[in-house]
């Protein structure tokens, strides 16, 4: 009651605080120098649901590779190996 | 200067393999014909197209690396275009990580197969 009243609440268990995880780019972390546009599985990362490519801002990619990623999808696209539009592609 | 190239195209489904054959045979004599060099050849058999393409749902695909004069490419691509039995094509030039990428890749796969 007493702690109620100094306007403290006391957990039993520490409450999980969202700690930041620094994003980073996988292609600069593993030495990755090219996109390969035949293999639509690792591209499959890249997009959501809908087929759409998913921002640098989620995925953490640098721009420059950013750029080879979206290239790689496109291309992937023309070729049918990905849906340009999907419901459910997950 | 001979630069590197990599074409990927999708053949009806409907040619028999006797055609498909034949016509990859009439790109590779092409090919010969400019006095450009075959690094590699693919092919990934019929596979699914994500969305139909000139109303078929399915193709044979077909990959072909090549070194090359950078002005055959064009009339290259227009042997594609005017070809009724392709449904599409993509050539793309390489550069030295993606030839660096596909060689690793080859050897991989020569690797897995001689297990």
């Amino acid at each position: 009651m007493s702690a109620q009243q100094a306007g403290e609440i006391k957990y039993l268990t520490p409450i999980a605080v969202d700690t930041k995880r620094k994003k980073y780019c996988r292609f600069k972390k593993s030495g990755i120098k090219y996109i390969d546009y035949k293999d639509a599985d690792f591209l499959l990362k890249f997009v959501n649901e809908q087929g759409k490519i998913l921002p640098r801002r989620i995925t953490g990619t640098s721009t420059k590779y950013q750029r080879k990623v979206s290239q790689s999808i496109k291309r992937a696209r023309h070729l049918a190996l990905m849906p340009y539009v999907a419901d459910l592609l997950k | 200067m001979l630069k590197q190239y990599e074409t990927v195209f999708i053949m009806t489904p409907v040619l028999s393999d006797e055609q498909m054959k034949e016509t990859v045979e009439k790109y590779q004599k092409f090919l010969k014909a400019k006095e450009a060099e075959i690094v590699f050849e693919d092919s990934w058999g019929l596979r699914k197209l994500a969305y139909p393409i000139q109303k078929k749902s399915t193709g044979f695909y077909h990959l072909i690396e090549f070194k090359a004069n950078p002005e055959v490419v064009k009339e290259w691509e227009v042997t594609f275009k005017r070809d009724e039995r392709i449904l599409r094509f993509l050539t793309v030039a390489l550069d030295k990580y993606a030839i660096a990428y596909n060689e690793k890749k080859r050897n991989k796969a020569k690797a897995e197969k001689a297990q």
